[in-house]
């Protein structure tokens, strides 16, 4: 297909994703996209009118250089097109599965503005996947420059900032605080969505060609202080992400069945509860959960749920259970992707909207017996333009459960604070940070990702990081002085 | 991975370890822990520390081998590695002149509770120190406790050694004692034994502090696990804690709490015994 016109790319339908089926896959965690063909790959990458002006990279929050990498993926030049994906971002095999793409790249896409736009992410992930089993265009570290810098979490922010200033030349320590590197990759993303093979790979690859030292089990604020890295470090990024997890403050949250979305992702990702006890450590959910909260977070409990469920049902053979997303808005409102929000319903998840939980009420043994919620109906729009949410008077019911996840929303972590005079934060926790530069109120300590901006998307964080790179590195080499 | 440089048996059940790690020893103070993961299937187990020094660069631990995971850890001997060891978490004990104060150490309790006794000695203190344990084979640490403390009584549930009494016994008769004023108390043992030491100081009004070990995964906050309810909301045992007034904690919730993957702990021990046995049985068919 070298030379076709651009009508006849307007005429080729978008490629679907093929996915595992909906029936089978909720009996399992393995991956439910499985990603394109190089045939299909290589079709939908025809789409792409390579536009003078690519919106497509504007939409970008780290502006990858879409309409370069599609083009050399056509012509089948994947090393090239490594290359130009690489450019920009060092995790396409991440970001290919987790972006909002529908928001950033492909929401910008031209084509999108009558039909259907091109499947940037899924091109990015085929590029991705390509590279992490061919390694062919490795990052190259430049000139080291002697100075040494310290990035203080390995989640999306953390990485991709060390990995750019490992290129540039920098001597890169990254302090984490759990046992493996990739903070919300691996601890908060299900295996389904984002295997942990994938995560592990494409660190390993990075950190081996730049040289990056990984420091595990160290948690900034108690192993070492702020100011203690300051002492060794020519300067320190901030990437600890917002893992503090919120509870309602409602009667009842001490029941056992009763955790937070963060606790349930991180023993079933993290910990690989779903395979204990192979595993060690256990994760214990009943036959009818409600899951509070409809974002990005109550989609993957709610889904690791019905797996979980299904994984139980083949062992014992009982009876199916139920899973619930309990949500005081409409389906209008919800903060989910849309893909995550239908993947969960073709997976069998009940949405209860327009329900507003009020108590979780005791079995008098001191477990979860029900949730008396409210129901609600959607009255004036609030400052921020959604419609607020209203109780109906006397509404309530009780919606009998024995499980409750609450996927309510996450703060910074209060820790890497401790002992760090100078380092502002502002009332919700968040760390006081120049947007486009990732400076803090304190000398030589940038910060970026959720730890700024409390809990957002993978994409942004890495432009965060990305951005306080760049920053770091004119710092380090003296063009632009604190 | 961190080396275990040290291993000895205080008991049938309770282990010593010092543990490599000296960006942890150098930090650790008395009241903090440590999470340990023995190896990559291996769950996150918080343990209080229970001795560290900087200048070794070692961290001393001791547990009860009751679970899974603490028997498996039993099992490993000296020079042989452990896949994680993260800390020290948690708030340290806030040492300072209180005047006098009751250390209880219940069981494994003991363990945590000799750098408190011995940080607030130091800190100019007359320490009374009661350790407990059901019997005699369980306890340990006498002597140590001994050289930190003003005086020390030590009872066993079965009379086995010392006093026939639980901890809450001798430690009653001390507030009664008019000779004396406790200006404060400090509790570490098992939940129930915390408790009731609470309910024992509450009508003399003695703040009493008491260090928790609930459920956890992370240890810095993230899971949320390890919630406590207070009388005044719910903190996390990780980073608001471990210590906490324990006039404050309501108890019940977090005994029960405890008691939530009991299940899933037996069939972990369960399993893991058996593997224990075709092992046992490979080496001598071996």
């Amino acid at each position: 297909m070298a030379d076709i016109t651009i009508e006849e790319r307007k005429k080729i339908k978008r490629h679907d994703m093929p996915n595992q089926d909906q029936f089978v896959r909720r009996g399992n965690f393995d991956e439910v996209a499985l990603g394109y063909s190089e045939e299909t790959a290589r079709q939908e990458a025809e789409r792409c009118l390579q536009c003078k002006d690519p919106k497509c990279t504007k939409g970008c929050p780290v502006g990858v250089l879409i309409p370069q990498f599609i083009k050399a993926l056509r012509e089948g030049d994947m090393i090239s097109a490594v290359h130009w994906m690489k450019v920009k971002n060092n995790l396409p095999a991440v970001c290919g599965r987790v972006c909002p793409q529908e928001i950033q790249c492909e929401g910008s896409c031209i084509l999108g503005k009558k039909g259907q736009p091109v499947a940037i992410g899924r091109l990015e992930r085929f590029v991705g996947d390509y590279e992490l089993r061919h390694r062919t265009c490795p990052p190259v570290k430049a000139t080291e420059t002697g100075k040494r810098v310290a990035v203080v979490g390995s989640g999306p922010a953390g990485l991709t900032c060390a990995v750019d200033l490992g290129r540039d030349g920098h001597d890169v320590t990254i302090f984490e605080s759990l046992h493996g590197p990739g903070g919300v990759l691996m601890y908060g993303i299900p295996e389904f969505r984002l295997p942990k093979g994938i995560v592990q790979s494409e660190i390993s690859y990075a950190v081996e060609c730049l040289g990056i030292s990984i420091r595990t089990d160290h948690v900034i604020g108690r192993t070492f202080t702020l100011d203690e890295l300051l002492a060794e470090y020519d300067a320190v990024f901030l990437g600890t992400g917002a893992g503090l997890p919120s509870f309602m403050k409602m009667h009842g949250i001490n029941l056992n069945g009763v955790m937070s979305a963060n606790e349930f992702l991180t023993r079933v990702n993290l910990m690989k509860a779903y395979r204990f006890p192979e595993y060690d450590t256990p994760v214990k959910i009943g036959k009818k959960v409600a899951v509070i909260g409809a974002g990005n977070v109550a989609m993957d409990a709610v889904r690791c749920c019905l797996r979980l469920q299904s994984l139980q049902e083949q062992k014992t053979g009982g009876d199916a259970g139920e899973v619930h997303i309990v949500y005081r808005r409409s389906c209008d409102e919800i903060p989910a992707r849309m893909e995550e929000y239908h993947h969960a319903v073709e997976e069998g998840v009940i949405f209860d909207f327009l329900t507003g939980p009020i108590e979780i009420m005791g079995n008098g043994n001191g477990a979860v017996h029900a949730l008396r919620c409210v129901k609600m109906r959607l009255g004036d729009p609030d400052q921020s333009g959604r419609r607020q949410p209203v109780a109906i008077e006397d509404s309530e019911f009780d919606l009998e459960v024995d499980t409750v996840i609450m996927a309510l929303g996450t703060r910074p972590n209060p820790l890497v604070f401790v002992d760090a005079p100078g380092l502002e934060r502002t009332k919700k926790g968040t760390a006081v940070a120049d947007a486009a530069t990732g400076r803090t109120q304190k000398p030589r300590v940038w910060a970026g990702g959720d730890i700024v901006t409390g809990a957002a998307t993978v994409i942004s964080a890495m432009g965060a990081g990305k951005r306080a790179a760049a920053d770091m590195n004119k710092f380090l080499k003296g063009e632009a002085p604190w | 991975m961190y080396r275990i440089a040290k291993k000895a048996a205080l008991s049938d059940v309770t282990t010593l370890m010092e543990i490599d790690a000296p960006h942890v020893a150098a930090k650790a103070k008395a009241g903090q822990f440590v999470i340990v993961r023995i190896d990559e299937f291996g769950e996150r187990i918080p343990l209080t520390i229970a001795d560290y020094d900087s200048g070794k660069g070692t961290v001393t631990l001791i547990f009860q081998e009751v679970g899974k995971s603490t028997r498996q850890l039993g099992k490993m001997k000296t020079g042989d590695q452990i896949s994680s060891f993260a800390g020290p978490l948690g708030h340290p004990t806030e040492i300072a002149k209180y005047g006098t104060v009751v250390c209880v150490g219940g069981g494994v309790g003991i363990a945590p509770v000799y750098p408190i006794a011995k940080a607030l000695r130091e800190a100019g203190n007359t320490v009374l120190s009661i350790i407990g344990a059901r019997n005699r084979s369980l306890l340990f640490w006498e002597e140590r406790m001994k050289a930190v403390s003003d005086e020390l009584i030590i009872c066993t549930d079965d009379g086995s050694y010392g006093r026939q009494a639980v901890v809450t016994e001798p430690l009653r008769e001390l507030l009664d004692d008019r000779n004396r004023k406790v200006d404060r108390v400090w509790a570490i043992g098992p939940a129930v034994m915390m408790k009731f030491v609470t309910l024992t100081t509450k009508p003399y009004n003695i703040p009493t502090t008491v260090s928790l070990n609930t459920i956890m995964i992370d240890g810095t906050g993230m899971c949320g696990g390890c919630r406590v309810l207070l009388n005044d909301g719910a903190q996390f045992v990780c980073v608001d804690g471990p210590e906490f007034n324990g006039h404050k904690v309501d108890w019940d919730s977090l005994l029960s709490r405890l008691t939530y993957y009991r299940e899933e702990e037996r069939l972990a021990a369960e399993r893991f015994g058996h593997i224990c046995r075709l092992e046992g049985a490979a080496q001598n068919n071996g």
